[in-house]
């Protein structure tokens, strides 16, 4: 059938599969957004308060469905508004379709109104961008971006459609939707050396992070774990892989990891690592980061295999089909000894917890535990109340901890939660800072148009806590720009947007708040007074090493 | 730390040298001469990069190259398996005094003068890339106006061809 540039791309994206975008119109992409309207019947469009918004939606509608976000915008300041969410995509391997208009084809290249190169500035933070030429390459175009975003690791991918072709008609012809390339296959003979080094280990590890979810290798994780005995943990980006609570699970790794988790880790003879990339937040200082451990690394991107470290397993491949051909290479082991150690580790680490009384970071997320589902999708913003969350939060089930780990997007949250309501249907959980909030608490009106289930728990202690701690220890105190002299009353700022809000003094309002919060059907914002100088621990100094870290704030004051 | 060359095989569209460049800026590789080139066929272009670094980096400029949607192919060019050559433009000051010494050494490196006047002298050499910086250290004891070298072009000996490897 014959059929506009505009209805083009909204048809090919109900082809893919997509039932929700996120967007903001405008000049340059009025023609697409006159097609939505045309099939608003078949392809809901959430309007956000900021592009920014937008793609952050995107991205925990992604993150929490597996499937491909999209994001759509117009010209010029419509998609720069998109960088910052397209590159927290990229930075954590999220699968993201952003769609931006542009000026008519012969008028690109002369800085007319609204103009911006945008493919230019997504060329480093896309998997693959591009320009669309002709009205006849539109559909493919879109087939083989969402084909892009989705296989191998997956990541953002952009399209620049000039007003033009957007106008212009052609065939179009409806297909089945895009698939992702076919899973790699590791090497047969590395996985047996692999196999090996696990084999004759007595103090295995295993560390996955975010491609072990993308990868939705969950279930073979337990299962090599079981076989072989090891403990596990994960990085920022693999929290909430498998249930917090599962006996073998030591915690996070990294600069606020658990001590537990790290101390196993560095202790450990082998260290299987899943869908990780070594990140200087996770090793500290390289030259000293698992000195006495062979690592075996298996990832689906195999410029990961050689940037960081260098294993003495390196192995390309799908971590899924991966762990699979390694599990039938494997007959089972016990660790008692080892396990002796972990569990003294585990001693020493539970004489560290808080144990304070209050309105205190851990009191406030140990208390909203409780009335989490296994299904509650809770996104976080950047900062200490981040390390909170990922430190205490319990989670039962897969892609459910929503935080932007790689590029540590404050203000995040607000649109990812958005997004990740709406992927899974569930109430969702917002856990914030007043200072990531604060940078786009606009989403709120997006959340109250469409009535998004929302428990917004704000952390309020009035600094940038995070760049506080460092301050506090790094800098003589010199807190330069931290202290947040605003006069901002969140209670009434949320009900002034059509919310509801409460203060929360002590845990047993918080309890009643949460009560109502989770019945409430629009954003509920519960605001927790924490003091300014509470501490994320443990914490590892930047660039430091495992003997360096700081585990209780005695060692700090002293 | 060695040098090593890259033969890199990529979609001939609009933009494609600018993904490529693009990553190597970002990632901070160490590039010391790239060039582009059509090839036998419209579909594709080539590129020759020449790099050093440890055999790490060497991965990694592979692997990094690889992930480029539009780069079809990455190959190493080995001096051994290979045969490369570059061209070289040197315009030299046409000084009375040292006209006889300029005319010997580029005698003995089968350098063609392509161009000459009363002030200046163009060179022209193609050769290796060794070969190419040896005749420019030379010319250095003369008085050097400009250099223009083009970057390697290489091809790998015998019947194998780059469209052959599979990435």
């Amino acid at each position: 059938m014959i059929l506009s540039g505009a209805d083009i791309v909204v048809r090919t994206l109900i082809e893919q599969g997509c039932d929700v975008v996120f967007g903001y119109p405008g000049g340059q992409i009025i023609h697409v957004y006159d097609s939505l309207y045309k099939y608003r019947d078949e392809l809901t469009h959430v309007l956000t308060a900021h592009e920014q918004g937008a793609s952050h939606a995107a991205d925990g509608y992604a993150r929490t469905t597996g499937k491909v976000g999209v994001v759509i915008a117009t010209s010029g300041p419509g998609a720069t508004n998109l960088v910052t969410g397209i590159a927290t995509a990229y930075l954590d391997s999220v699968p993201m379709v952003a769609i931006t208009g542009n000026v008519l084809s012969s008028h690109l290249g002369s800085d007319s109104f609204q103009e911006i190169d945008i493919t230019g500035i997504t060329l480093p933070i896309t998997k693959h961008n591009y320009v669309v030429g002709c009205v006849e390459e539109l559909a493919d175009t879109i087939r083989e971006a969402f084909k892009i975003a989705s296989s191998g690791r997956p990541g953002p991918v952009l399209i620049d459609i000039p007003k033009d072709i957007q106008m212009a008609k052609c065939d179009y012809e409806p297909q089945a939707p895009s698939v992702p390339d076919e899973r790699r296959q590791a090497d047969d003979n590395r996985i047996r050396e692999a196999a090996e080094c696990i084999a004759t280990s007595e103090r295995p590890f295993i560390y996955f992070g975010g491609g072990l979810i993308s990868s939705n290798a969950e279930d073979e994780l337990l299962e090599l774990a079981d076989l072989i005995d090891a403990p596990l943990g994960c990085s920022l980006m693999g929290i909430s892989g498998i249930p917090t609570d599962h006996p073998r699970f030591l915690g996070m790794q990294g600069m606020h990891g658990h001590y537990a988790s790290s101390m196993a880790m560095h202790r450990a003879d082998c260290i299987i690592s899943l869908g990780v990339r070594f990140n200087d937040r996770v090793t500290g200082n390289r030259e000293k980061f698992a000195k006495n451990s062979k690592i075996i690394h298996i990832d689906v991107d195999s410029s990961e295999l050689s940037k960081i470290i260098s294993p003495a397993h390196a192995i390309r491949g799908d971590v899924k089909v991966s762990l699979r051909k390694l599990i039938d290479n494997l007959s089972p082991i016990k660790h008692e000894e080892w396990w002796k150690t972990v569990d003294s580790l585990r001693e020493e680490e539970a004489k560290n917890t808080d144990k304070r009384e209050g309105m205190t970071p851990f009191r406030i997320i140990e208390t909203l535990n409780d009335y989490l589902k296994p299904e509650t999708p809770i996104a976080t913003d950047v900062g200490q109340h981040q390390m909170w969350a990922a430190q205490y939060l319990n989670f039962k089930s897969s892609r459910k901890f929503i935080t932007s780990g790689g590029l540590g997007t404050m203000g995040f949250g607000m649109g990812a939660a958005i997004g990740a309501q709406m992927g899974t249907g569930e109430h969702a959980v917002l856990v914030t800072g007043d200072g990531s909030f604060g940078m786009t608490l606009q989403e709120l009106s997006t959340a109250v148009s469409y009535k998004i289930p929302l428990v917004i728990v704000l952390l309020n202690n009035g600094v940038l806590g995070m760049v506080r701690q460092w301050q506090t220890l790094f800098f003589d105190k010199h807190y330069s720009n931290t202290i947040l002299e605003r006069k901002t009353d969140f209670v009434p700022l949320i009900k002034a947007f059509g919310g509801e809000g409460v203060r929360a003094t002590s845990i047993e309002e918080l309890k009643t708040s949460l009560e109502k919060a989770f019945s409430y059907e629009g954003p509920y914002l519960i605001e927790c007074v924490i003091d300014k100088d509470e501490f994320v621990l443990p914490m590892l100094p930047p660039g430091g090493a495992i003997d360096d870290i700081i585990v209780k704030e005695d060692d700090l004051r002293a | 730390m060695h040098e090593f060359t890259m033969a890199v095989l990529v979609k001939n569209k609009y933009g494609v040298l600018n993904r490529v460049t693009s990553m190597f800026r970002r990632r901070r590789f160490n590039i010391r001469s790239l060039s582009v080139s059509e090839t036998e066929t419209d579909e594709f272009s080539r590129i020759t990069v020449t790099s050093f670094g440890d055999d790490t980096e060497k991965r990694q400029l592979a692997d990094q190259l690889s992930k480029l949607e539009d780069v079809c192919v990455v190959r190493e060019l080995t001096a051994k398996d290979s045969v490369g050559f570059e061209l070289l433009l040197i315009k030299i000051r046409n000084d009375p005094e040292n006209r006889p010494a300029v005319r010997d050494t580029a005698d003995s490196y089968g350098a063609e003068t392509v161009d000459y006047t009363r002030d200046s002298v163009i060179l022209k050499l193609t050769g290796s890339t060794r070969r190419i910086s040896a005749f420019i250290d030379l010319m250095r004891d003369f008085s050097i106006l400009e250099i223009c070298r083009t970057g390697v072009a290489s091809l790998e000996r015998g019947n194998t061809t780059i469209r052959q490897v599979k990435i």
